[in-house]
């Protein structure tokens, strides 16, 4: 399964933001999408969530583009985290992941013994058995994420999509996300997708970067993008400097 | 478990709350003869006791319980719509618009044709005016949904279409005559006893109608509570959802505001009590509890309507508040 962007260009309207995007996202890799602010990163990821319809091109999942999916086909293949935590008053934990079911429930949306199985085995991926019976609303931001990942997981989506994941978490928080991702994508072969600006994680943690510049996206594997240049010509400010040998930006000038 | 038992206990209240609303009323009848009536006897001496229980505290008390059940399940459905706490059947304008039918009738014909408060052919040009006003605010409300996409700009509308009319049933006030003024101000304290046993049975269909799509809505609604894009992930379609619900809504505002009044408060208090009891937001278990609560509370308003000692009854809207407010109070301190 192979998720293929072909000549995409997204954009709100009329106004194009990236134009003429060709990329492939393959499943167990984990892949970060870097960029400054407002190049256009959540806007891509709202069209591959299909919230937004691209303005020209396709996006194509196993041969299929998405625009000849229908809602709930696409609600078993593609599941979305996004930066926006619910604000569910009065639902606990394992109900907030059982709603990742929620596309193969009946009518009533009960669960029946194999969605319960799927909500256990989300709960325990991601390690929040011990916060099984708590409200969701009651959460640090760190527990919230994992709920969210573990509802996604529940969806059973060989695509998993997140807006700035690692975005208002302290930093064990962030690393422990961006590891349990990582292990997600590698030991379930699914295709995850995530922006974030922890520039130096995402080194560490992707397989593979996209990095984003008005007008063009360039891809490569970490190592491959620190040999090349593309990752000194990322962060071009006066006073911050990439070093190659250490994989991390270093800040020449206080 | 803890949910099962409270909706049990709901239910024996009910029931419980249903037969003292047929025991009690402003004239004191015994508890044997009530019964005697209403398994089809008759009290000799006093052959009128028939109709007060038959013709009065049996359609009261079913109106009272269907209105608490419509009114709760539309505060909730629109709270969790609008994931606003504080939003309410009143919120959309839906009501306000059943009040402005009722005002033109009232204020405005009441020179033209006698609209005596008791008048049969009155009583139903008032229903069909509060019915016509409602269905009109919720086209509107659909026509404008195809371009207000965003829930906040559709609550907004709601609160600015309760501002215009109000605005036009104070010019209507002002230019009314005294009586035609007096009975729109006593149709807005609420009333449970407006239905008789000949309109029950049209109440009760609408009432149901409503109820029963509500129960089909219950798995997107709970979607929607984690918001529009989560609830479109999880393959719902969120914009078609919305226009079900308002057209629920819409019915059960229009149909409780025709023929009961606007009943405060209730509807946007009820889903709160539910939810601080019953600990969920699961719509499977708070749908049908809220609206048990809705059918105790009403009950138990109508109850209090019609305590014996007054003599006379006291208009519901008169103690709606004293349940409804605290509640609110009780959520804007909360959520602080």
């Amino acid at each position: 399964m192979l998720l293929q962007l072909n000549h995409l260009t997204t954009g709100y309207g009329k106004l194009a933001i990236t134009p003429d995007i060709n990329a492939t996202l393959v499943p167990g890799e984990l892949t970060s999408l870097l960029g400054p602010n407002g190049v256009g990163k959540s806007t891509l990821l709202r069209t591959l969530s299909t919230f937004l319809p691209p303005l020209q091109g396709e996006i194509v999942l196993q041969g299929t583009s998405l625009k000849n999916l229908s809602a709930s086909q696409l609600s078993r293949l593609i599941g979305v985290v996004l930066t926006e935590r619910p604000d569910v008053q009065n639902m606990n934990v394992r109900d907030m992941v059982g709603m990742g079911r929620s596309p193969y429930t009946g009518f009533w949306g009960r669960l029946t013994a194999e969605d319960e199985q799927y909500v256990t085995e989300a709960v325990k991926l991601t390690g929040i058995t011990a916060l099984e019976k708590r409200m969701f609303s009651t959460l640090s931001d760190g527990e919230r994420q994992k709920v969210m990942i573990a509802k996604v997981l529940a969806q059973q989506t060989p695509v998993i999509l997140l807006d700035e994941p690692t975005a208002f978490l302290d930093f064990p928080c962030k690393v422990e996300t961006l590891r349990l991702l990582r292990r997600l994508a590698h030991e379930m072969q699914k295709i995850i997708f995530l922006s974030t600006h922890d520039v130096e994680l995402a080194l560490q943690f992707s397989d593979r970067l996209w990095i984003m510049h008005a007008g063009e996206v360039v891809i490569g594997k970490p190592a491959e993008l620190s040999e090349n240049g593309e990752l000194s010509r990322f962060i071009q400010t006066d006073g911050i400097r990439f070093d190659p040998s250490l994989m991390s930006y270093r800040i020449t000038e206080k | 478990m803890r949910q099962s038992v409270i909706v049990v206990l709901l239910i024996v209240a009910m029931l419980l709350l249903a037969v003292a609303n047929l025991l009690w009323g402003s004239l004191s009848i015994p508890v044997a003869d009530v019964v005697r009536i209403l398994l089809g006897g008759q009290v000799a001496e006093h052959p009128q006791w028939s109709y007060i229980i038959l013709e009065s505290r049996v359609p009261q008390m079913l109106t009272a319980l269907l209105c608490g059940m419509s009114l709760s399940a539309c505060g909730l459905m629109l709270q969790t719509l609008f994931r606003n706490p504080l939003a309410g059947p009143s919120i959309l304008g839906i009501d306000a618009g059943a009040n402005l039918g009722v005002a033109l009738v009232m204020l405005l014909l009441s020179g033209t044709i006698t609209l005596g408060s008791l008048s049969v052919s009155g009583y139903l040009l008032v229903i069909v005016a509060a019915m016509l006003g409602a269905l009109c605010i919720l086209l509107l409300l659909l026509l404008l949904s195809a371009f207000l996409r965003n829930q906040v700009m559709l609550l907004i509308t709601g609160v600015v279409i309760s501002y215009v009319t109000g605005s036009i049933i104070s010019l209507l006030n002002y230019s009314a005559t005294e009586e035609g003024v007096h009975n729109y101000i006593v149709w807005g304290m609420g009333n449970f006893s407006g239905v008789s046993m000949d309109r029950l049975p049209l109440f009760c269909i609408l009432i149901v109608l409503g109820l029963l799509g509500a129960m089909l809505l219950m798995k997107p609604l709970d979607a929607i509570l984690l918001g529009e894009r989560y609830a479109t992930n999880l393959g719902i379609n969120v914009h078609r959802i919305r226009n079900c619900l308002l057209v629920c809504t819409g019915l059960l505002t229009a149909t409780t505001t025709a023929f009961c009044g606007p009943i405060s408060f209730l509807g946007l208090a009820v889903p709160h009590i539910s939810r601080m009891t019953l600990r969920t937001s699961r719509h499977r278990v708070m749908l049908p509890g809220s609206m048990l609560m809705g059918a105790c509370l009403t009950l138990l308003c109508n109850l209090l309507c019609t305590m014996p000692t007054s003599g006379s009854i006291i208009p519901v809207n008169v103690i709606t508040p004293l349940i409804g407010a605290p509640v609110i109070l009780y959520v804007i301190m909360k959520r602080r």
